[in-house]
């Protein structure tokens, strides 16, 4: 028996890693980060979005992403499925790894990627079709299933989404005759229908009501355990009941990033304890 | 402190605007009714004549005064059928080209802008001697001796009188599907694209499916218009009362003999006839109409389109 100890299990890292430049492959990181994102910076054309954005999305857990509006939130996770390539005038550089992978280097599957990485939008966005072939659009796209099979897999993942016992009779009507939260349950089936690892969540419940943002929530607590989330939101309150881990973002920096605990009991930046504290944004 | 007296003439102005506006929506139904009643009564002595046969007859014979309708509604289907078959696909493809890949501000209504005669002439003096000399031998060698593609290659003939329509309504359907598109809110594509879709897969069912309302309407626009086209349609027709197996054959279209034959028309019945072909043609449309509308209210319910 050795006397050194297992050099591999390294703790949770939890603040900001100095982003090393120059270095190849991927950063060396716990084994339990989904999402590293190192020196990520954005345009919107010339215009500067993100600056030198680095954070490590611990896996499993629920991480929350706050800050003022027009802080670059939305524009941070639309990279990690490369969503706003669809773009023409945005453009992201730095590193996004996924499980060791870059996601922006070139040569990488996008469409595997947005399979493994799904992602909610702030309205809900049922296609125009039933809630039946919502969810097996998704899932014709990446694997080859039919009948019974498509069939229990659909029902898996509307249960998944706590929606099952409240679509069962209607899954061969519209999705949009949905209500507003049962539509947004119903893109998170279909997200899920498809075995992601990471769900993005991009404000999901500001368009929805209380009630069924509450549901909602509990939803988004339940799906951790299968699934890395991160979610942007503008609701402090939302972002402290719900997540792990915090990070907030200002004028497309960084601030601050850490467990959610310490971050709202405890800031370290005094801008971070401004913005909680509701003495801006 | 002065508060702005409203009085009573906002009221009136109330009143007056909804007498307009109302009187304005009934007068689209007066006309179309009155319309109606003048082709019914026109046409009464045809209608008296010939019964219900005038639909399916397909005999047209001033000299013996008899008269079918059936060689011009199968011409009038049959080229509205061709250019639709080509019109329609078409167009969407290029609507979605202009939205999805390449928006360039280019003059896209310009087409629908060109007077039908021009078409008419172009189609006459351009398309048909084309398709007689490259076309049509082509297609028979080809597909041999079909049917479809048999008799000699005139260039004049439904299957040309449908190319020219399909080239008439094609900027309708593609302005309408244009605008269709891209109306289609960028967030329905990016939910489709993000569960990693590709271009074609969220064209095809979340593009298209928004949009469905919308494209009907704009399909139907250019039925309209393609099913009523006369001076196109008559320069390169053929303008022959028959009904043949042949797209190369030469046929007519109830506007194209109604162009043609109103002049000539010097007996009482011929006339009549001819004016049963306008009632034919009116409620054919109407028809088409109701039932794109009926179509468009299932669809609205199946995959509840807020548009």
């Amino acid at each position: 028996m050795t006397s050194t100890p297992p050099p591999d299990v390294a703790p949770p890292r939890l603040t900001v890693p100095e982003p090393t430049a120059g270095v190849q492959g991927p950063p060396a990181t716990a084994a339990q980060t989904k999402i590293s994102v190192r020196g990520l910076s954005f345009y919107y054309g010339e215009q500067q979005a993100l600056f030198d954005n680095s954070l490590d999305v611990p896996a499993g857990s629920v991480t929350a992403i706050i800050g003022p509006s027009g802080c670059g939130k939305s524009t941070h996770i639309r990279v990690y499925n490369r969503i706003f390539e669809l773009y023409r005038d945005q453009r992201a550089s730095g590193e996004v790894w996924l499980d060791g992978e870059n996601v922006l280097a070139p040569g990488v599957d996008v469409i595997e990627l947005r399979r493994r990485v799904g992602m909610i939008f702030q309205k809900p966005t049922p296609f125009p079709l039933t809630v039946y072939e919502n969810l097996a659009y998704g899932l014709r796209l990446h694997y080859r299933v039919k009948g019974s099979e498509l069939d229990d897999r659909i029902e898996q993942a509307l249960r998944a989404a706590a929606l099952w016992d409240e679509v069962k009779d209607k899954l061969h009507r519209s999705g949009s005759a949905l209500s507003g939260g049962q539509q947004q349950r119903l893109c998170i089936a279909r997200a899920i229908a498809v075995e992601p690892e990471v769900l993005l969540m991009d404000e999901p419940t500001s368009a929805i009501d209380p009630v069924a943002t509450s549901r909602i929530e509990e939803l988004v607590v339940q799906l951790k355990a299968t699934y890395t989330i991160v979610i942007v939101t503008h609701n402090m309150q939302q972002a402290a009941r719900l997540s792990d881990f915090t990070g907030f973002f200002y004028q497309g920096r960084i601030i601050e990033f850490g467990t959610t605990t310490e971050l709202f009991t405890n800031p370290k930046q005094k801008q971070t304890e401004d913005y909680i504290t509701g003495r801006f944004g | 402190m002065v508060r702005r007296a409203h009085g009573r003439a906002p009221l009136v102005a109330e009143g007056v605007f909804r007498v307009v506006a109302l009187t304005c929506a009934a007068f689209v139904l007066v006309v179309m009714a009155g319309l109606f009643v003048v082709l019914l009564v026109r046409s009464h002595l045809s209608i008296h004549r010939f019964g219900w046969g005038f639909l399916w007859s397909d005999a047209w014979d001033p000299v013996r005064d008899h008269f079918g309708a059936a060689s011009s509604i199968f011409g009038t289907v049959a080229s509205t059928a061709i250019a639709m078959v080509i019109a329609v696909p078409l167009s969407l493809v290029i609507a979605l080209f202009l939205v999805e890949i390449a928006p360039p501000r280019l003059a896209r209504e310009l087409l629908a802008g060109i007077p039908s005669i021009i078409y008419g002439m172009w189609g006459l003096f351009v398309l048909a001697p084309l398709m007689a000399t490259h076309v049509q031998p082509a297609m028979q060698k080809v597909f041999g001796t079909f049917p479809l593609f048999s008799g000699p290659p005139m260039g004049i003939g439904v299957l040309t009188a449908g190319l020219v329509l399909a080239l008439m309504v094609l900027p309708f359907i593609t302005a309408v599907a244009r605008d269709v598109f891209a109306l289609v809110p960028p967030v329905m594509k990016e939910a489709g694209y993000g569960l990693g879709a590709t271009t074609w897969e969220v064209t095809r069912k979340v593009t298209i499916g928004y949009g469905m309302k919308g494209l009907v309407g704009g399909v139907f626009l250019g039925l309209g218009r393609a099913i009523g086209e006369t001076m196109a349609v008559t320069f390169v027709i053929g303008n022959d009362h028959r009904i043949a197996a042949s797209l190369f054959a030469s046929g007519n279209s109830i506007a194209s003999t109604l162009a043609n034959e109103f002049t000539e028309a010097s007996e009482p019945v011929y006339l009549s006839a001819l004016v049963e072909l306008g009632l034919i043609l009116f409620v054919v449309t109407l028809v088409i109409q109701v039932l794109a509308q009926l179509w468009l209210n299932r669809l609205g319910r199946l995959a509840g389109n807020r548009s």
